[in-house]
């Protein structure tokens, strides 16, 4: 089942080995347990759709419409919602049902991780798109890290869209795709894929079954 | 950090002596490789040297082995909890006062001090 996902936290980075004693390098996201919130189908809602809840937090620090709708679902009081989007998806579960990875994640499978990448600021063009720059002496004065020439002439007169510049950078939505599940530790709801994922340790990632090569292969 | 400790940790040898900087220690490597038929086979390779260095920690943990070869100095990085490491064993306890021993590298000779028994 393609699009079925969980939401989890990163937790860190390290390496396992093969039997080969060839290290492969592993992230390992602590995977719920997941909270089933909302079962969305086509009747009811046009579409079909999973709501998962992720990691227990306080009652007090949600409000009373969030509250109403986990206690419908008889769910405990979850920081983190996600929709899981695929169609067939919703005859897989019921609305408070909890979900652990084994449940949804196979090892060897490919997975999409879906997190948000390590916000740097305002960065300049060297770190954001490393350029070059310029010399640091040889009576460079004042030259050292410009972006250059962003444009042409009278010809074509304008500095073109997607012009590479300083900017802000990071803490931006991030999907990688096809990452392999090397190890699955069942009791501890971890998961270990092979690479690594956006976000900074303890950053919520949401890991799907991974669509596959094109979006062709998405609409199955 | 706790969590990723305590899962290197269920993958780590157990098997293994206690090596020191400056113990020599003979390690046995075994190297995968494919003869002629294209079928699997094992070589294992013996290395006999002065542990010079411990780096890295938990799984990540490696042995720095020199020892000297016809009159050449060799050095060898064995991860420590390799499958591919299948002997590891201390022949003589060393006795020294730093933690790397960098300096025999500028030295003919390996010479490392026993450990008394007393």
């Amino acid at each position: 089942m393609k699009g079925l996902g969980l939401i989890g936290k990163k937790i860190g980075m390290t390496r396992f080995m093969d039997q080969r004693g060839m290290f492969i390098p592993v992230t390992l996201i602590k995977l719920g347990p997941n909270y089933v919130v909302d079962v969305k189908t086509v009747e009811k809602n046009g579409y079909e759709a999973v709501t998962m809840g992720f990691e227990i937090g306080k009652e007090k620090s949600l409000n009373k419409p969030q509250l109403g709708v986990l206690k419908k679902a008889n769910v405990p009081a979850v920081r983190y919602l996600r929709e899981f989007r695929f169609p067939g998806i919703a005859s897989k579960f019921t609305v408070g049902q909890e979900v652990s990875v084994t449940d949804v994640f196979e090892e060897n499978e490919l997975v999409d991780v879906i997190g948000v990448s390590k916000g740097r600021g305002f960065s300049g063009a060297m770190k954001r798109w490393n350029f070059g720059g310029g010399p640091q002496s040889h009576g460079s004065r004042g030259w050292h890290r410009r972006v250059g020439a962003i444009g042409n002439r009278t010809y074509p007169g304008e500095v073109k869209p997607g012009k590479r510049m300083a900017g802000h950078w990071g803490d931006q939505k991030v999907t990688v795709r096809n990452l392999k599940v090397v190890k699955i530790i069942p009791e501890q709801n971890i998961i270990a894929v092979k690479g690594s994922v956006p976000g900074s340790k303890n950053g919520v990632v949401f890991v799907r079954k991974a669509y596959g090569l094109g979006p062709q292969e998405r609409s199955e | 950090m706790d969590i990723i400790r305590r899962i290197e940790q269920t993958m780590m040898r157990e098997d293994l002596p206690q090596v020191n900087v400056g113990d020599t220690v003979r390690v046995k490597w075994q190297f995968g490789e494919k003869d002629r038929s294209g079928e699997e086979k094992a070589r294992v390779q013996a290395f006999e040297g002065i542990v010079i260095a411990k780096k890295g920690s938990g799984i990540n943990e490696t042995l720095v082995v020199r020892k000297m070869s016809s009159g050449v100095g060799v050095e060898k990085a064995f991860p420590l909890h390799s499958p591919n490491l299948v002997g590891l064993e201390v022949i003589v306890r060393g006795k020294v006062r730093r933690a790397k021993l960098y300096y025999l590298r500028e030295k003919r000779h390996l010479v490392v001090k026993k450990k008394s028994r007393f």
